[in-house]
């Protein structure tokens, strides 16, 4: 390895050592000396949070190239790439996995031994999606991808009740399986073309393709891209691959399904751009990949808004409410394979969503982890009168679900403006006419648990709810970055516009 | 291309300022009077500041004035500007506004639950209305027509009466499922090739042009037809108008007075606004589909939305529900007067001058209409009319303002409501004769059921048996001197436009000659 390539690793290998550190340190910790502990387990979320620091700065580096970074090279053979676009998700990640330890301390009391773990097992998940957001070859991007999901199914299954271990095997099963269609579409790829590499494999799929005149290239490109697609489906949790999204986040904790809700799918989807990234302007199958993904779109949009229309179960409601967001973002997908110009406004759309999603729904999730824990009812009756009980959690938690309703003055409108603006440039005027009245139809749950909020009175015997500083903050960074990237969407947007892969 | 003024942003945002004042009042020390002074304040302010660009608008100069612009939004596919402006149409809106916010605020002196909140909420829901009128970006525009969703939604759930729940849920589902529609109608129009703008109006001082000029031109992304009717869905349901009235009566019936108020008064117009200023603003000369090409079923769809509003207002027992149907029977005449765009000439000019002069009359009118119901239900805690009677003579100055914004609203010469009745059918008869003429008859109908209500509710006696109690009729009072306020803020106007027309129709008149380039 050269030095340019160490550099471009560096902030992953910062993740991963962190993560050990923190399982070192939870060892270290519990040690008794002569009757006593040697230190006390809650400094390692402390810990977590300061070391983040490390691999952040180590991104901002390369970002801005002050020591020299490789910026927009690909490094060890062509497998990785540090561009600007990876930069973007790393940070992204880093942040939400900050949010996640940062709420998440007053809640790990409850598991006095298992805390170091799931700090150990969330630094290890991410450490996998930064490398994920950078893979740039098929056996990275499967190595990268089991590393993401096997920690999950443990912090999946941290709780040990009956909810959390069925969660936690169903995800495992249907992990199992799309890593398996996703294996097997690889395998097809490496067979048609000899490479692993993604610009090899575009190039050659090019020229396999070429004049074909049969869908997407081939029908046999068709089959390995199509489960290539689901494999990275079920981890974006799009339709039709989302049925485990319920299960997992009811029985996982709050902050666990925040950091699945928002973390492991925005690097799904940045890999899935990636690999489009090389195919567009070639125009090879653009009409068929388009159509592909208007329909992903439009069935999980509807599936999403639809079944969550009748939930009772508040963490069910917002994990249908994730996979109908995950529609929208596939709405801006359909651009992403035309000419070079509608693949970057396609880029531009998902980025600024998913930013905008992440401050969204970190908060939304953590805000109702905060009240999860101590009210202990996750029925959408048990937020009866939460106004009453807690203004400010309420407050932010109002203002998130708006933005998650598209509702402006907040990111989420202005996300939804960008990303259906695409669609229509590419005169798919019925896909946004459909993702419209999606709205108008997740305005009626939305706006259901607003109600119960705002408007309920609480039972006689109800405590107030009263959040510490650690959730409370990190709540208000998430609602005061969707408010400032609704009204001043600048901010991200020029950000967004020098990481966008070209 | 940068320009601010300032005067238009601190009018929008003056009453979302105080209430943000509202707020740290409260938390500093918790004193209703103090929360109330200061929502006062804020629409008095907002008043203020709608009257000077009332008065500051040029007449002789015309076209867009007091312009902010600053670059707001800008990917690939959207671009937008902080665009706000005023024109000769939009100017008496914000007048209207103003006068209505004001109003309101006088209005909610029963609200006692939730104090703070309920001005919070308010106070918001003027600013997204004021937003709505001076906005001339169309992204702009759709996010204060959709923003004003959430105080609408917050204060009819909170402090509504009968089903507040279920009407707020139903207004919310109706207003979010029409702007769906505008929205996809906006980024049509701004991905169509050769237009690539969202600006509302063309604005030469800063170099802006609007979609109105660079339309005719224009290779749309979708019919013309389809765009057009994506933006009137939008405002129809916001008017309202038949088939897509059904919302208002339950939201109007179950909201707090303020709120009917400021419902019936102000946010109804912002749908005859669109419907003026894009309906037929840009669709005048549009490729392949224009808004004369849709007027013959605007003016069957207006004849039927006056005739079946005034019969269903007839049949009413509710007080408020009454006035909430008239309001569709009268939204219809704007609809009515829209669809005479279509006719050449000074016909079509009159038509929808008269339509926009609707919108400022029926503005006062219902809104006073709303308030002076309101006054009767706090004092008799019904609105059943069988039950009412006589209150002649245990209220007279209710009942005379009563009178007066009854009478306006039959079309009564001298007051508002006739004038813009008259130039309404003139304008309409000219094209569609038979839909004039049964719109027409919807007048008729009015003073069918204003006569109806005044002679029941407020002549007569106190109806024996199930009627209000004998102790409970001797001690009803008249309206004292704060109530008075909001009525005669209403009132003046009501009068002002019915002797001296001008004041207002010349303003119209000008916008309205921009809108449609003649």
């Amino acid at each position: 390895m050269t030095g340019s390539d160490w550099l471009a690793l560096s902030p992953v290998i910062a993740m991963g050592a962190l993560a050990l550190a923190t399982f070192g340190a939870d060892s270290v910790l519990g040690i008794t000396w002569n009757g006593r502990r040697l230190g006390s387990k809650t400094w390692l979320p402390w810990l977590a949070i300061g070391g983040m620091a490390v691999p952040l700065v180590l991104v901002l580096n390369l970002w801005s190239g002050w020591a020299g970074g490789p910026v927009d090279e690909s490094v060890l053979f062509g497998t990785f790439a540090a561009d600007r676009f990876a930069l973007f998700f790393q940070c992204l990640i880093l942040g939400s996995t900050a949010a996640v330890v940062l709420a998440s301390t007053d809640y790990l009391r409850q598991f006095n031994d298992a805390r170091g773990e799931f700090i150990g097992l969330l630094l290890i998940a991410s450490t996998g999606m930064m490398l994920l957001v950078g893979a740039n070859e098929l056996i990275t991007i499967y190595v990268a991808l089991e590393t993401t999901a096997l920690p999950v199914v443990a912090l999946a299954a941290i709780r040990r009740d009956a909810h959390s271990v069925e969660g936690a095997v169903k995800f495992l099963v249907l992990s199992a399986l799309s890593t398996a269609l996703l294996l097997f579409g690889m395998v097809l790829l490496y067979g048609f073309t000899g490479a692993t590499q993604l610009e090899v494999i575009v190039d050659r799929l090019q020229e396999l393709s070429a004049g074909t005149g049969q869908p997407f290239g081939s029908f046999a490109l068709m089959l390995s891209l199509l489960l290539i697609v689901a494999g990275f489906g079920f981890k974006m949790a799009v339709a039709p691959w989302q049925m485990w999204v319920p299960d997992v986040y009811q029985g996982s904790p709050a902050p666990v399904a925040a950091f699945l809700s928002v973390a492991s799918k925005a690097s799904a989807f940045a890999v899935l751009i990636r690999i489009l990234s090389y195919y567009s302007g070639a125009g090879v199958g653009a009409q068929d990949w388009q159509l592909l993904f208007a329909i992903v779109a439009a069935v999980s949009m509807s599936a999403g808004n639809l079944m969550a229309l009748s939930q009772t179960n508040m963490k069910r409601l917002l994990g249908y409410s994730t996979i109908a967001q995950a529609g929208y973002i596939v709405v801006a997908m359909t651009t992403i394979l035309g000419t070079s110009s509608d693949a970057d406004n396609g880029s531009v759309a998902v980025m600024f969503y998913l930013a905008g999603y992440a401050f969204t729904n970190l908060a939304v999730f953590l805000a109702y982890a905060a009240v999860l824990h101590r009210i202990g009812d996750d029925t959408i009756e048990g937020l009866r009168g939460l106004f009453r009980r807690s203004r400010v959690l309420s407050i932010l938690l109002v203002i998130g679900l708006l933005s998650l309703l598209g509702m402006p003055p907040t990111v989420g409108f202005m996300a939804k403006a960008v990303v259906f603006s695409t669609a229509v440039s590419q005169g798919l005027v019925w896909l946004v006419v459909i993702a419209v009245i999606n709205t108008v139809v997740a305005a009626f749950y939305y706006l259901r648990v607003v109600g119960v909020i705002m408007f309920g009175d609480p039972d006689e015997d109800a405590e107030q709810v009263n959040p510490s500083a650690s959730e409370l903050t990190t709540v208000s960074v998430g609602i005061v970055g969707t408010l400032l990237l609704g009204i001043v969407p600048a901010l991200a947007l020029n950000v967004i516009d020098t990481a966008v892969l070209t | 291309m940068n320009e601010f003024n300032g005067i238009l942003t601190a009018t929008v945002f003056a009453p979302a300022v105080f209430a943000g004042a509202v707020w740290l009042a409260h938390r500093w020390r918790d004193d209703d009077g103090l929360v109330r002074a200061l929502a006062v304040a804020g629409s008095l302010v907002t008043f203020v500041l709608a009257f000077a660009v009332f008065l500051m608008y040029d007449r002789d100069v015309g076209g867009v004035q007091m312009v902010d612009a600053v670059s707001w939004l800008s990917v690939g596919t959207l671009k937008s500007t902080y665009l706000l402006g005023v024109d000769g149409l939009s100017s008496p809106l914000v007048l209207l506004t103003g006068l209505l916010g004001t109003g309101a605020m006088f209005a909610s002196r029963s609200i006692r639950h939730r104090l703070t909140e309920y001005f919070i909420w308010l106070l918001l829901l003027e600013s997204a209305v004021m937003g709505v009128f001076v906005s001339l970006d169309l992204l702009l525009f759709f996010v204060f027509f959709e923003f004003e969703v959430i105080p609408m939604f917050m204060l009819v759930s909170i402090w509504g009466s009968g089903r507040p729940r279920y009407s707020a849920m139903k207004f919310v589902l109706f207003t979010l499922a029409g702007g769906a529609f505008m929205f996809v109608g906006v980024l049509a129009v701004f991905l169509s090739g050769g237009i690539g703008t969202l600006a509302m109006a063309s604005i030469p001082s800063v170099g802006i042009i609007g979609v109105p000029e660079l339309i005719s031109a224009a290779d749309l992304v979708a019919p013309a037809a389809l765009i057009f009717s994506f933006f009137l869905i939008a405002f129809a349901v916001k008017l309202p108008l038949w088939p897509l009235h059904n919302w208002l009566p339950d939201a109007h019936t179950d909201a707090p007075t303020a709120v009917s108020v400021m419902l019936a008064g102000v946010l109804l117009k912002m749908a005859g606004y669109g419907l003026i200023r894009i309906n037929i603003g840009f669709f005048i000369d549009s490729p392949g589909f224009t808004v004369s090409d849709a007027a013959p079923y605007l003016a069957v769809i207006a004849a039927i939305s006056v005739i079946y509003g005034a019969i269903v207002t007839l049949r009413q027992t509710d007080l408020k529900r009454l006035v909430a149907y008239s309001s569709v029977s009268h939204m219809g005449f704007v609809m009515l007067g829209v669809a005479a765009s279509a006719g050449s000439g000074a016909g079509a000019l009159m038509g929808v001058n008269g339509a926009a002069l609707q919108m400022f009359t029926h503005g006062t009118i219902t809104g006073l209409a709303f308030l002076l119901v309101g006054m009767v239900y706090d004092r008799t805690h019904t609105r059943h009319i069988p039950h009412l009677g006589g209150l002649w003579r245990k209220m007279p100055v209710i009942a005379i303002f009563f009178f007066i914004a009854g009478f306006a609203s039959l079309g009564l010469p001298a007051l508002s409501g006739f004038v813009a009745e008259i130039m309404v059918f003139l304008g309409t008869f000219s094209v569609y004769p038979l839909a004039a003429g049964i719109g027409a008859f919807g007048v008729v109908l009015a003073a069918g059921y204003i006569l109806f209500v005044i002679r029941r509710a407020f002549f007569g006696t106190r109806p024996p048996g199930d009627g209000l109690p004998m102790e409970q009729y001797e001690s009803l009072t008249d309206a004292d001197r704060l109530d008075l306020v909001p009525a005669v803020i209403l009132t003046v106007p009501i009068i002002l436009v019915g002797v001296w027309p001008n004041v207002i129709v010349d303003l119209f008149a000008l916008g309205i000659e921009g809108v449609m380039g003649r």
